[in-house]
């Protein structure tokens, strides 16, 4: 198990203030301004050296994204925006990260506005995040009342600026296009890629948008060192990861733990186990609901990291971790996934418009087993149909956790349809 | 110049071009719904996917740079199962409603269905419903059939400039709609009809009245601006069932105005299809040819020959003027004129064309309008400055009307004596044109059909080369024409001859009693008031303001039904041809006029069109370029005289009703009270 | 539900900001850079639907778009592309029950139970007294302390059928309960104390401790 001493989120739980005062207490602002006397890119440096992969989800490496940004601002400033648009089913760590320890997330992003040569940040929040957003704005406040923001910000001699925008209700906004486009009073409607925002991004700016977590441990590891950071976790899979448990654990927490850790160990030393123990497993979703689901024989062995899950034909994704016991209407666990990918499809691409809705009414019509067999087959070709045509990763990850089902419980559909037609065929001969 | 290979075809193309570009050059088809060349790029209909060497998933090709050394591929069977999963996507929830859709047989996912898509379907879920729209009364929405492809929000947003229409919600519940569904308040607002890749967004007046295939299709010019836009009539027998643009790229792109496409129902209203004479009862009566020809000739052979004149109306052949100018030089009559305006232009023949050429205004970069609205003159002419603007924001200053032309401008006022500031370097406008360089000057016909209309076009002629809008290399000084018969007549010289009278002349001599005969060659914008003692001829296909006051109504065709030949306000000479027959005993307007001659015993020769057109060809050598503009030298022209306090106004009040068809067109009647409607709502809510 | 079904059929003639939110939109467009001042139309949007009652009338549509030089289908087609801007009236409290996956494993289907036995409405609809509106909402990122509801501004955790009466009670009596966990979690860490940051817990202050008391948007 992690020590405490290394976990970076000492108030994640929020036992202790937020504030300014007690964060410095926990080490936070401390010595800003000598990092930022490390230079722009021995920053990107020692952050590519501590191996820290994006935490939104994709896993991409922030010290490779951040040296994507012109290394010479021209006539374009650059931003830096951090997607706190937190909304994939199972993931709510970024909101404890905002209403407990929000100076991590502020000195993290003069830190990495600063690395990317970045005068502004606007922190994207999303809507429904009502009370953290209070939070978070009276951290801002706080510290440029301190001097840690606005001008010369924490006597760095590098000015900088913190914008809280909160979104409205839209899961597809955290896409960083989207994000983006909703940031200039538009639609959250994904962007054609390329032009990538680190050439064109907000207001037509170099731009990189990174995860609030990611953002928030740039601060520690640069004063703790890449190399401590680096031998934490597993190789390519470094350092420590806040995760969410959640559904059917005796006790859904989140928890900062390191990467590679194995997921039984997670689940039952932090959140009391699988409800009905280890036995009672049924599956898991790993990292959030866009992550194909494991069955029970997955997961006895498999450690949560990048690599091992992907091996596994699944994502670390956010590390939200969704559980679900022996009691779970899998099918219909996984329809309620497709009714949340309908609804938040932005509507702009046909796959996606079109295929979610398809998607979810045939899951509908399975959980109640009012099919044909061989409608699973056109299901499963209908989320490839979907995959990797779609203008966003939406497409993808509506499709995905019907492929794990369909990979891992068909026997299950099948029945289901099999007493349907039992039923049908009694009433019919009455 | 990127070089990449499509199916293993190499292919070099221009920088800046997208994949999809190099499929076509390539030769290779490439199927879409939303990518249109001239809007932006949406990427969102999918359909475009094609395999690039390296990329772990198919990529759209219409939003693809392309790259050198770009391997392209769409042939494979990963692009095909791309295709084919789109296609099934578009239709599971597209209603099977082809024979009862007026898209059918032109319908872009009918199209592409058959080459792309599979042959049934597996989607056994009901299908959705969406409520149609109100979007005026030129365009009737199916909504449940969009395929939200944006062509026509994006149409409207950019190229029309009216940011009306948009998709709200999102999801499968996205619909496509105009604010609290008000009429889209463009004048270009039916391209979204042929920019809608299916049936959502068709033509409400031409609804359920006929199959592509059975229309015959004539490609034509049209008559009701001065741009010339290109055409394609469609007619079902006699009777002209729509029109459709036709590319042009130096013209009208593939655009038209709502004017072009729908005054067509007035084609078929108030037309005169029989001679006419008025009788002792002050009434028409109908007559024969041979009386209405003997009465006329009878009137002519009588008249003196000072005491006749003729006056040719907007939107005339080039033939038919070109038959009554050399009548009324058998006559002897030196009275003729194509100005029914009095627009105060002749001369040289740079004072009166569009210099730069249409095409010419996407390379200026600083414009003055003087005394004009493109926006309802030139429709589509002003779109093409908007979309100069859009790319540049260059400055646009106006004299004259302050109007919402879609592009912001700079409203210099409207006193005429603003041009005495620009020309002194007083206006701080000036500044703005000293830094082009390509400015332009566009002057309406508003500022040229004052009294003081000369003096104006000369205080502009110096403007322009004050200000480097006229050089050796550019020409931005610009009439923009209204009427589409304009420089045809001033070519050719519809003019007064020496001596001659001019409208106002004619007018004036024929209050004072001293005109017996004026020949209107569909003149239907003057004051008939003035010419009650004159006997007055009235050729054209109408009955309006002309036909309501002659003494003898001779039934002429419109533009769809004689070929003929039309010089746009560029001076671009274009030749358009018949689509149908003119009705009943209405006749083609040269042979009427020679018919006419030779009653009178003073035949102009010229037996049939082609003789027509070869005499006006050797008289105006141009003519017989299609499809050319002959530049034209720049002169010293324009009047010295002080300029009146009048204010500078634009020529058109109202852009529906024009012209005589136009003002019989029950559907352009019926836009211009949406657009009435509209305006009083919205001062209501104010 | 279609577009149509989401815009109130009756409407306000015209819409103005009070003058203190005068004040707060020129904060807010000074947040972004000018000419850019489009980006604060979600928060103006935002800022109109606390003014009027929680809910935002075609007016105000109308009032931001000319306030920020934008067309007015731009402004509603964000107005209707985010959840959270309600185009029609909704009850005093406005009760978002999150019923996606993490929610309904921990039974979210018993708090809208409890919420349906009690004011006999659907999603989308407002109670006979008019003081309570349900929205069944998509996942609102609080999955460890599942099932959520979220009233207003605020989010109510670990709720099952008792404690989601207990809220209402609270609600009905105008008096709500603290935000946050029912069940007496502080936060996130797992129930009984979490398994870590034990020195953190033990120097634990109490301000932290003190919880802020639900609001109603009026």
């Amino acid at each position: 198990m992690l020590k405490d001493q290394d976990r970076i989120f000492t108030n994640i739980y929020g036992w202790a203030d937020p504030g300014l005062k007690a964060a410095k207490a926990r080490g936070d602002w401390d010595g800003t301004a000598k990092l930022l006397k490390l230079g722009h890119d021995q920053i990107v440096e020692r952050m590519k050296a501590s191996g820290l992969r994006g935490r939104g989800g994709a896993g991409f490496p922030t010290g490779l994204k951040w040296s994507f940004m012109p290394k010479e601002v021209k006539d374009r400033p650059h931003y830096l925006v951090v997607n706190a648009d937190e909304s994939e089913p199972g993931t709510c760590k970024d909101r404890d990260i905002i209403r407990h320890e929000p100076h991590k997330l502020l000195e993290g992003c003069v830190v990495a506005g600063f690395a990317m040569r970045a005068h502004a940040a606007y922190i994207y929040i999303r809507g429904e995040f009502v009370n953290e957003a209070r939070r978070l704005q009276a951290a801002i406040d706080e510290a440029y009342d301190a001097g840690l923001l606005g001008k010369n910000a924490a006597k760095s001699g590098w000015d900088f600026d913190i914008y809280l925008h909160r979104g409205a209700g839209a899961y597809i906004c955290g896409e960083e296009t989207a994000l983006l486009e909703s940031l200039e009073g538009k639609k959250g409607q994904p962007r054609l890629k390329p032009p990538f925002p680190a050439g064109v991004g907000l207001y037509g700016c170099p731009t990189t948008v990174n995860n609030v977590e990611s953002i928030a441990v740039a601060p520690t590891i640069l004063r703790r060192g890449a190399s401590w950071f680096a031998g934490l976790g597993k190789e390519n899979n470094t350092g420590t990861k806040l995760f969410c448990i959640s559904g059917h654990v005796n006790k859904p927490c989140n928890v900062e733990e390191e990467m590679g850790i194995p997921l039984r160990e997670l689940l039952e030393k932090h959140a009391g186990g699988v409800r009905g123990g280890w036995s009672n497993l049924l599956a898991v979703i790993p990292g959030g609901s866009s992550t194909p689901l494991m069955p029970i024989d997955v997961c006895n062995d498999i450690t949560m990291d990048f690599d091992a899950l992907r091996a596994a034909g699944t994502g670390l994704g956010t590390a939200g971790i969704i559980v679900m016991d022996k009691s779970t209407d899998i099918v219909k666990a996984i329809a309620r996934l497709s009714y949340f990918y309908k609804h938040e499809s932005c509507g702009q691409c046909t796959p996606c418009r079109e295929g979610t809705g398809w998607m979810w009414r045939m899951m509908e019509r399975l959980v109640r087993g009012e099919a044909e067999s061989h409608e699973i087959d056109t299901l499963e070709q209908v989320t490839r149909q979907i995959e990797g045509h779609t203008i966003c990763a939406l497409g993808d990850a509506a499709a995905w956790p019907i492929q794990g089902l369909i990979k891992h419980f068909r026997p299950e559909i099948e029945r289901r349809i099999a007493a349907r037609h039992a039923v049908d065929a009694v009433a019919a001969a009455e | 110049m990127p070089k990449l290979t499509v199916n293993d075809i190499e292919v070099d193309v221009e920088d800046g071009s997208t994949v999809l570009h190099a499929c076509e050059a390539a030769g290779v088809e490439i199927p879409r719904f939303c990518y249109h060349d001239r809007l932006s790029i949406a990427g969102n209909c999918r359909m475009c996917l094609v395999d690039m060497e390296r990329a772990p998933k198919p990529i759209a090709s219409c939003a693809m740079p392309a790259g050198d050394g770009m391997v392209i591929r769409t042939d494979t069977d990963r692009v095909k199962k791309a295709r084919e999963g789109v296609m099934e996507f578009l239709l599971i929830n597209h209603p099977l409603d082809c024979p009862i859709c007026d898209q059918g047989g032109e319908c872009d996912l009918q199209d592409q269905a058959m080459g792309y898509g599979l042959d049934g379907s597996r989607f056994s879920e009901n299908k959705r419903a969406v409520d149609n729209k109100h979007m005026g009364p030129l365009i009737s929405t199916v909504m449940t059939r969009c395929i939200h492809c944006t062509r026509c929000v994006r149409f409207a947003t950019e190229v029309a400039g009216v940011p009306e229409l948009g998709a709200i919600g999102r999801g499968e519940t996205m619909e496509i709609t105009t604010y609290l569904e008000k009429t889209l308040a463009s004048e270009l607002s039916a391209n979204v009809i042929d920019l809608c890749p299916v049936g959502a967004l068709t033509s409400r007046p031409y609804a359920f009245t006929a199959r592509p295939w059975e229309l015959n299709k004539t490609e034509s010019i049209d008559v009701m601006d001065a741009v010339g836009s290109n055409i394609r009539v469609d007619a079902r027998g006699a009777q002209v069932m729509r029109v459709l643009p036709r590319l042009n790229e130096d013209v009208n792109e593939e655009w038209i105005s709502d004017k072009t496409r729908y005054a067509i129902d007035g084609l078929r209203r108030q037309r005169l299809d029989r001679p006419y004479a008025r009788g002792r009862d002050g009434k028409l009566h109908p007559i024969s040819w041979d009386e209405a020809l003997k009465t006329v000739a009878g009137k002519l052979g009588k008249a003196k020959a000072k005491r006749v004149a003729a006056i040719a109306g907007d939107q005339c052949d080039a033939e038919s003027m070109f038959a009554l100018k050399s009548l009324m030089a058998r006559l002897g009559s030196p009275n003729l004129d194509c100005r029914q305006d009095g627009a105060k232009i002749g001369g040289a023949r740079s004072s009166y064309l569009f210099n730069s050429t249409i095409a010419g205004i996407d390379d200026v970069d600083a414009l003055l309008i003087i005394g004009s609205n493109p926006r309802v003159e030139a429709a589509v002419l002003n779109a093409r400055i908007r979309r100069n603007w859009l790319a540049t924001q260059m400055p646009v200053g106006v004299i004259g009307e302050n109007a919402d032309l879609t592009y912001a401008t700079q409203w210099l006022g409207d006193e005429a004596s603003l041009l005495d500031d620009v020309l002194s370097g007083k206006h701080k406008f000036v500044a703005k044109l000293k830094k082009a360089k390509r400015p332009m000057i566009i002057i309406g016909m508003g500022a040229l059909v004052r009294a003081d209309g000369a003096s104006v076009l000369g205080k502009a002629r110096q403007i322009a080369e004050t200000y480097g809008v006229v050089t050796d290399k550019w020409n931005g000084f610009n009439i923009l024409h209204s009427a589409a018969a304009r420089v045809a007549g001033l070519d050719m010289g519809f003019l007064p001859e020496r001596g001659g009278m001019d409208v106002a002349a004619m007018a004036a001599a024929a209050k004072a009693g001293d005109l017996d005969v004026l020949w209107s060659l569909g003149a239907d914008e003057i004051d008939y008031a003035d010419f009650a003692s004159s006997f007055v001829i009235y050729q054209g296909h109408h009955g309006d303001a002309g036909a309501h006051h002659a003494d003898i109504v001779l039934p002429g065709a419109v533009y769809t039904e004689k070929d003929g030949i039309y010089l746009n306000t560029e001076g671009r000479v274009q030749y358009a041809n018949r689509a149908a027959f003119p009705p009943g005993e209405a006749r083609e307007d040269w042979a009427i006029i020679r018919a006419v001659s030779g009653a009178i015993g003073k035949s102009i020769g010229m037996d049939s069109l082609a003789e027509v057109r070869d005499a006006l060809c050797e008289a105006v050598p141009h003519f017989a370029m299609p499809d050319q503009i002959s530049a034209a030298k720049w002169a010293k022209f324009g009047g010295r005289a002080k300029l009146s306090s009048q204010p500078i106004t634009s020529a058109i009040e109202n852009f529906y009703m024009t012209c005589a068809i136009s003002r019989a067109s029950e559907t352009m009647a019926e836009c211009r009270r949406a657009q009435q409607a509209d305006a009083a709502g919205a001062v209501a809510a104010e | 539900m279609s577009i149509d079904d989401r815009i109130a059929a009756d409407q306000p003639k015209t819409f103005q900001f009070t003058a203190e939110n005068e004040k707060e939109i020129k904060r807010i467009i000074a947040k972004y850079p000018k000419g850019r001042q489009a980006s604060a139309v979600m928060p103006l949007l935002d800022l109109a639907q606390r003014q009027h009652d929680n809910w935002i009338p075609m007016a105000a549509i109308e009032a931001i778009a000319n306030r920020l030089e934008m067309a007015e289908i731009r402004v509603l087609e964000v107005a209707t592309f985010y959840t959270m801007f309600n185009l029609k009236p909704v009850g005093k409290y406005f009760l978002q029950a999150c019923t996606t996956t993490p929610c309904w494993l921990r039974g979210s289907d018993e708090m809208m139970r409890c919420i349906k036995d009690r004011y006999h409405i659907a999603s989308g609809q407002t109670s006979a007294c008019g003081r309570f509106s349900l929205l069944e909402v998509e996942c609102l990122g609080a999955c460890v302390n599942a099932p959520i509801l979220q009233v207003n501004d605020d989010f109510y955790e670990d709720l099952d059928y008792e404690t989601t009466g207990a809220l209402l009670d609270s609600l009905e009596a105008d008096d709500p309960l603290p935000v946050g966990s029912v069940t007496g979690r502080s936060g996130s860490e797992a129930s009984g104390g979490g398994t870590t940051l034990a020195a953190v817990k033990s120097g634990k202050s109490g301000k932290s401790a003190s919880k802020k008391r639900g609001s109603a948007h009026a």
